[in-house]
């Protein structure tokens, strides 16, 4: 920004097209025992109408990324450097007023457990009326209509009625109903759904996805899709991050991600995830050793204490030199192209059947 | 609602009932003649034997139970006249009824008590809150560190402290008194200044802590961090999503050092030297006039089980979850 740049009159700061582009993110939280690099170099970009879907293990920055987002960490003890435009608009920047203007209205949030996630003290149709209000200034009769309406919409039954009751009244499939409907009062442009289905019932988690698929078409919101469940992804997700250690180690669409993995970690999360009608004698693999602190990250790649393919790479580079993601179609490591595929064809993709 | 208030009602009578009985045999079993107690120095054993039968001491102690508990409930006749519902029977040492004598020291007390109550919740939550919503600033270490060195004060430490620099000192006060409400108000809060003051200098450094370290409890919660993603303001999400949780824990210590207050703010009432229903009870127990004691404690007890069914119905106001189950 030091020079005349184009960057003024484009619509997009970071050149790209998309609803929400993230650049280059780093969020650190300060702690007694030290700075925790809880995100540390994070891009992507969202598209209106399409699914982002985030995956990796607890501790991998996913929830912290989506909750920057929204602005929505501690002010005090966190310090984020990088880019987060959303619809042609720098958040990192912006003040708490704009950001509570964005909250809920442009870029709304689902989270995981309905039951904590929901106030117990209010109504669900009032906690789903308060950001209709105070986004569109509608009345508090208006409010109440959108939110039966709302209600309807999500597939709660006697809508004018369960409108009054508590959460603690509702089923947990129904909470995370009503969640959504609250989210999606105000018809945001971008949906985060953070682990929504996680703590359901896998029949209410069906139901639920469904529910996301369907309003997604009917409101053409761009939805980024936390979870760690690669078979709920593969369903929901038209592109595909894998994260790991706060960084992002896999990009692709999601088939190519699923169908063709290129990174290491990858192939360690599908090959720990049980198959419906695989082997039972055929042990799962899990990912040897466990995720990194993020207080004293590992120097070079994050993954390679846990990694069982360094020995495939000249030099010392694993731990040395942390390897980059490219664009589009990309993983960070520094096996070669060829290395990936043949290691993937020869040994990874014979467990996976 | 109503039914619940009903079973809670009759609960507290039965729990009133064998408090009392507790109570009454406890101090009945005592090898203590009260009639001699009653009698004082230099008596002779007709006049034990005629107080004896005045008190009713000399009929077996089943009857003697049955008759408090109806004198409690209908009044009853003793040698000096008779005793109004509800009669808690004749202190052995003045010859007053008992519930008179409790009547006579209760106003102090209530008035120590609200005056306190007003001054404490005032400034201890609304200091906790602040401390809150300016977490870890220099606001919330200043509010933090004083309720913490305050708190670990005593009534007797800062009451002659005070007293010290604005009577004796200063002379800028007069040393506290009790004048009746109905009779001068503007004497009554000036005579009370002091002890509610000092009494909630104390109290309001334990309501700091409490509401402060509550309120950051109840924002880190998920469901508050829910309101935040909606949009709403800070200020809207701590004063309704954050402060309606914290009322839970709140209402429950507020319940329960009112009624312990209300039964006699025992210390309070000794450094201020001000009769009230605490001191009646100590002096009555020092001088072993066992009606007034039990008097004052079943007074006391009454105000536990109202504040707790109080307390109670508060909760279901607060929190819906406890309204249906």
């Amino acid at each position: 920004m030091t020079t005349l740049t184009k960057t003024e009159d484009a619509p997009n700061p970071t050149g790209s097209d998309a609803f929400l582009s993230v650049r280059d993110l780093r969020v650190q939280f300060s702690t007694e025992d030290g700075i925790v690099k809880a995100v540390d170099g994070l891009s992507f970009d969202v598209e209106r109408g399409k699914t982002l879907g985030i995956v990796g293990e607890s501790g991998s920055g996913k929830s912290v990324t989506n909750l920057t987002i929204l602005g929505l960490h501690s002010t005090q003890t966190t310090s984020i450097d990088g880019e987060i435009v959303l619809d042609g608009k720098e958040l990192i920047t912006a003040g708490e007023k704009e950001m509570e203007k964005i909250r809920g209205n442009k870029a709304a949030m689902i989270f995981q457990d309905p039951l904590t996630a929901l106030s117990p003290y209010y109504t669900v149709g009032r906690q789903i009326a308060e950001p209709y209000m105070k986004h569109t200034g509608a009345s508090k009769k208006e409010a109440r209509q959108r939110a039966i309406e709302m209600l309807a919409k999500v597939g709660i039954p006697q809508p004018q009625t369960r409108v009054d009751d508590y959460p603690h009244q509702f089923s947990g499939g129904m909470r995370q109903r009503a969640m959504i409907a609250m989210a999606l009062v105000c018809d945001p442009d971008l949906l985060i759904a953070d682990e929504p289905t996680t703590a359901l019932d896998v029949t209410v988690q069906a139901q639920i996805l469904d529910l996301l698929k369907d309003l997604q078409q009917e409101f053409g919101s761009a939805i980024i899709f936390i979870t760690h469940d690669l078979g709920v992804i593969s369903d929901m997700a038209d592109d595909l991050l894998v994260m790991y250690s706060g960084r992002a180690v896999e990009r692709g669409t999601v088939r190519e991600v699923l169908r063709n993995p290129q990174h290491p970690y990858t192939w360690g999360l599908l090959s720990s995830m049980p198959r419906l009608g695989g082997d039972t004698a055929q042990a799962l693999t899990p990912i040897p050793g466990s995720p990194p602190s993020l207080l004293n990250p590992p120097s070079g790649c994050p993954f390679h204490p846990r990694c069982t393919f360094t020995g495939e790479v000249t030099g010392n580079r694993c731990a040395e030199e942390r390897p980059t993601l490219g664009v589009g179609r990309a993983s960070a490591c520094h096996l070669t192209a060829e290395q990936k595929q043949t290691i993937f064809i020869d040994k990874i993709q014979p467990r996976l059947r | 609602m109503l039914q619940f208030l009903i079973r809670r009602l009759i609960g507290a009578v039965v729990i009133m009932f064998l408090i009392g009985a507790f109570t009454f045999f406890l101090f009945y079993a005592v090898p203590q003649d009260f009639a001699a107690l009653s009698c004082g120095k230099n008596c002779s054993p007709e006049n034990i034997a005629v107080i004896r039968e005045n008190l009713g001491l000399d009929q077996p102690i089943t009857t003697q139970f049955w008759n408090f508990m109806v004198g409690i409930v209908a009044g009853r006749d003793f040698a000096v006249g008779h005793c109004p519902a509800p009669c808690l029977g004749v202190s052995f040492k003045t010859g007053d009824f008992v519930w008179e004598s409790i009547m006579d020291r209760f106003p102090l007390t209530l008035s120590l008590t609200i005056g306190g109550l007003i001054i404490f919740l005032l400034f201890g939550l609304g200091t906790g809150m602040l401390a809150a919503w300016k977490r870890g600033t220099v606001v919330d270490k200043i509010a933090s560190g004083a309720s913490i060195v305050l708190s670990s004060f005593q009534i007797y430490l800062l009451g002659p402290i005070v007293l010290g620099i604005l009577v004796y000192q200063t002379g800028w006060m007069e040393n506290p008194k009790y004048v009746p409400f109905t009779e001068d108000p503007a004497a009554w809060f000036i005579g009370l200044l002091i002890p509610w003051v000092v009494m909630a200098t104390i109290f309001t450094a334990q309501y700091t802590r409490m509401a402060r370290s509550t309120m950051i409890e109840q924002l880190q919660e998920e469901h508050v961090r829910t309101a935040r993603a909606k949009g709403m303001s800070r200020k809207y999400v701590f004063f309704r999503y954050a402060w309606r949780g914290s009322l839970i824990p709140i209402v429950t210590i507020i319940g329960m050092d009112l009624s312990s207050l209300l039964a006699g703010g025992v210390v309070t009432e000794f450094t201020f030297d001000l009769a009230g229903l605490g001191r009646l009870a100590v002096e009555s127990s020092v001088t072993k006039d066992l009606p007034l004691t039990m008097g004052a404690m079943l007074f006391g007890a009454f105000f536990i089980l109202i504040l707790n069914i109080l307390v109670d119905i508060a909760y279901a106001f607060i929190d819906p979850r406890v309204r249906l189950s």
